[in-house]
C-alpha cells in the first residue's frame, strides 16, 4: 500500500544537499457518542469539573468495564469509510503507565487486534497547496481506546487540579503509513480525515475542543536513502501547527545530522507560542508500557449483521459525492470540492438544489451550476456584506429558491436577485412581494422594450448605418443605451435578441 | 526466559513500588521461579488448538448508549468521587504539581 509511484518534489535544502521528510500520523478523533466507551458517564464537553464521573472512570476498586455498542459501531463505520478491513475479532488490551490524569494506572486500548485494519484515503491533486497529484495515503490501522482527563497547572501554587470527565471518553486512534512527504500532504490528510470523520458523523472533527489531536512522525534522509531516525511529536491540536512541527522538527534534524549529530527516537512536545519542539526527558521510561491483554474485557467478536448495519448506515462519501457532483451534476472540479469539503455546506446546497429543482420542474442538473454558484458566492458575498443585518433564520431555502427561480425565468436580473435576497435577509418578506413592493423586477415585456429600441435607434441615426456598415462593436453601446432607456430594468437577454433582429 | 537483578530494578521502578536491595536480591529467584513455572506450559504442542480465552462459551456484552443508564456506571456523583481524595478543591482533584 505504500505509496511511491508518486513521488512528492517537496524537498529541503540543507548545507549537504537536498532532504526528503517522511511524515506518519497517528490522529486521535473523539468518538460521537452520549455515553463513555466503558462507563455510561456523560461525554458532554464543557461540563463542571468531575460532575461526568463515574466509578468506573474513577477507577474505584471492583468496577468492570463494559463496552459501548455505539463507540464500537462508530469505528467500524470509520474504518469502512476509508475502505479498510473490519476485524471480526479484536480485543483490548492494558497500556500500562502512572500519571495523573489516569486513575486507573493503565488506559484500556487495542495493540495486538486492532479493530479495523489496513485502508487508505484519497489526497486530491491541489497545486496550489503543493500537491501536484492525486496521492493514496495508507492507513495502518484504527483502534479504540480510553481518553485521559485534563491537568490544569496554572490554578494553584504547588498543585496540579485534575479533571475526569474526559477519562475514559472513546477515541479512535486512526494511524497513518509513513507515506506522507511534504507539511502540505499532511496537512491535506488532516483535513480529508476531517471531512470524513465529520460525514460519517463518528467524531465533530472539533480541533479546538481537542475532538481531534495529532501526534507528528517525522524523519528525514536523503532521496532514496533508508528511513531515518523518527521523532514523534505528541497532541499537536491544528492543521497549521501540524505543518509548523513537520517543517520546525525537518529543519531541526537536517541541522543536527549535518552537524555530525543523530537523531534520537523520542518523544516531543510542540510549543505554539515559540514555534519549536523540545524533547519530554521525564517521559524516557514511557515507552515501556508493558502492554497485556486485559482480563476484564473478553475479545470483541462482531457477526455479519452488525456489520451489515454499520454499512448500511454510512452517507455517501465526500470522493463519492464529488465526483457525482462532477460528472452527474456537471459542476466544475473547484465548485464540487468546496461545496463537498464541509458537511454543513453540501447540506445547503443540496437541500436548497432539490428545492429549485422542484419549483422550476427542471432536473437537478439543469439548475445545479446556478445554484452552486448561489451558494458559493453569491449568497456567502451578501451575507457578508450585511454583516449583522443579516438575519439567518431569514435564510430559508424556499426564500432562496424563490429568488432562483425568479431569476431563471428572466424575471429579475443578478443583480436584482441580490438586491431581493438583502431585503429578505433584513426583514423576512416573500421575495416575490419584495420584488414588486421594490420594483426590482425586469422588463421582459417585448412591446415595452420594443419601443425603447425605436427611440433609441431613432436618436442614433449615425451610429445605425456605421454597425450596418460594419462596426460591430457599436452593438454594445446600443444595448447599454436601451437599458439605461429603461432605467436598467429591461431584460438584456430581451433586448439583445430584438436589437439584433431591429438592426438586421 | 529469565530476569537479573537490574531487570527487577527496573519492573520495580515502572510499577512505582520501591524496593531495597536486600528485596532486589530476594525478588530476582522468586520472579524467575515464577517464569520457569510458566515457561513448562510452552512444552505443550499447543499447535492445533484454538485458544480459549473464557471457560464456558462466552462473548463480550455491549452496553447501549445511554447517559447514566444506571447508578453505577454513570456520573453525576462528585462527590462520592472525590471523597477519598487526599486533596480535592473546587470540585477538582488536587495533586502535586506535574509541569512537562
Amino acid at each position: 500500500m505504500t505509496n511511491d509511484v508518486v513521488t512528492s518534489t517537496y524537498r529541503l535544502q540543507g548545507a549537504t544537499g537536498e532532504w526528503e521528510v517522511v511524515i506518519g500520523l497517528e490522529v486521535h478523533a473523539q468518538v460521537t457518542s452520549a455515553a463513555k466507551l466503558f462507563s455510561s458517564a456523560a461525554t458532554e464537553f464543557g461540563a463542571e469539573p468531575n460532575t461526568q464521573v463515574s466509578l468506573i472512570d474513577a477507577a474505584m476498586p471492583g468496577m468492570l468495564p463494559v463496552p459501548n455498542r455505539e463507540c464500537i459501531r462508530q469505528a467500524v463505520r470509520t474504518g469502512m469509510a476509508i475502505e479498510a478491513q473490519i476485524n471480526k475479532y479484536s480485543r483490548f488490551d492494558r497500556k500500562n503507565y502512572f500519571y495523573a490524569d489516569l486513575p486507573q494506572g493503565y488506559q484500556i486500548s487495542q495493540l495486538y487486534h486492532p479493530i479495523v485494519g489496513e485502508g487508505q484515503i484519497l489526497l486530491e491533486a491541489d497545486e496550489k497547496a503543493g500537491i501536484p497529484e492525486d496521492k493514496i495515503i495508507g492507513i495502518e490501522r484504527i483502534h479504540v481506546e480510553q481518553d485521559a482527563g485534563k491537568l490544569m497547572h496554572d490554578q494553584h501554587p504547588t498543585m496540579s487540579y485534575v479533571d475526569l470527565n474526559r477519562c475514559g471518553v472513546a477515541l479512535m486512534e486512526i494511524v497513518s503509513k509513513a507515506d506522507m512527504r511534504s507539511p502540505a500532504e499532511a496537512g491535506a490528510y488532516i483535513r480529508k480525515l476531517r471531512s470524513i470523520l465529520r460525514y460519517v458523523g463518528s467524531c465533530d472533527g472539533n480541533m479546538e475542543q481537542g475532538s481531534m489531536r495529532a501526534d507528528v512522525n517525522v524523519s528525514v534522509r536523503k532521496p532514496g536513502d533508508p528511513l531515518g531516525t523518527r521523532t514523534e511529536t505528541k497532541n499537536v491540536n491544528s492543521v497549521r501547527f501540524v505543518m509548523a512541527v513537520i517543517e520546525g522538527e525537518a529543519r531541526r534534524q537536517i541541522d543536527l545530522i549535518e552537524d555530525g549529530g543523530t537523531v534520537v527516537q523520542e518523544t516531543r512536545l510542540y510549543d505554539p507560542d515559540r514555534n519549536e519542539t523540545r524533547s519530554m526527558r521525564s517521559k524516557e521510561d514511557a515507552h515501556d508500557y508493558r502492554y497485556f491483554p486485559d482480563p476484564d474485557l473478553l475479545p470483541l467478536e462482531l457477526d455479519e449483521a452488525f456489520l451489515e448495519d454499520c454499512r448500511a448506515s454510512l452517507p455517501e462519501l465526500p470522493d463519492a459525492k464529488r465526483a457525482r457532483y462532477t460528472g452527474e451534476l456537471g459542476l466544475t472540479d473547484y465548485n464540487a470540492s468546496v461545496l463537498t469539503a464541509e458537511v454543513e455546506t453540501f447540506a445547503r446546497f443540496e437541500t436548497l438544489l432539490a428545492e429549485t429543482a422542484k419549483r422550476l420542474g427542471k432536473s437537478e442538473a439543469e439548475v445545479a451550476t446556478q445554484v452552486a454558484n448561489w451558494t458559493l458566492s453569491v449568497a456567502p458575498g451578501v451575507i457578508k456584506s450585511l454583516g449583522e443585518e443579516a438575519k439567518l433564520e431569514h435564510n430559508t431555502a424556499s426564500a432562496q429558491a424563490a429568488i432562483l427561480e425568479m431569476q431563471a425565468a428572466g424575471e429579475v436580473s443578478g443583480g436584482q436577485a441580490k438586491e431581493i435576497y438583502e431585503i429578505v435577509l433584513r426583514t423576512g418578506g416573500d421575495p416575490a412581494e419584495v420584488a414588486d413592493a421594490e420594483g426590482l423586477k425586469q422588463q421582459s415585456d417585448t412591446g415595452a422594450i420594443e419601443a425603447e429600441i425605436d427611440a433609441v435607434l431613432a436618436a442614433n441615426q449615425d451610429k445605425v448605418e456605421q454597425y450596418r456598415g460594419g462596426k460591430d462593436k457599436l452593438f454594445g453601446f446600443f444595448v447599454g443605451q436601451v437599458m439605461k432607456a429603461t432605467g436598467g430594468k429591461a431584460n438584456p437577454q430581451v433586448v439583445n435578441e430584438l436589437l439584433k433582429a431591429k438592426l438586421g | 526466559m529469565s530476569v537479573d537483578k537490574p531487570t527487577v530494578a527496573k519492573i520495580a521502578s515502572l510499577a512505582r513500588i520501591s524496593m531495597d536491595d536486600a528485596e532486589l536480591e530476594r525478588m530476582v529467584p522468586e520472579l524467575n521461579n515464577i517464569l520457569g513455572w510458566v515457561e513448562q506450559l510452552g512444552e505443550v504442542d499447543t499447535s492445533d488448538v484454538e485458544p480459549m480465552t473464557a471457560v464456558i462459551p462466552n462473548t463480550l456484552r455491549l452496553r447501549e448508549d445511554e447517559v447514566n443508564a444506571d447508578g453505577l456506571t454513570g456520573g453525576d456523583r462528585r462527590e462520592d468521587v472525590l471523597a477519598n481524595a487526599p486533596a480535592a478543591e473546587h470540585g477538582f482533584f488536587g495533586v502535586p504539581k506535574v509541569i512537562e
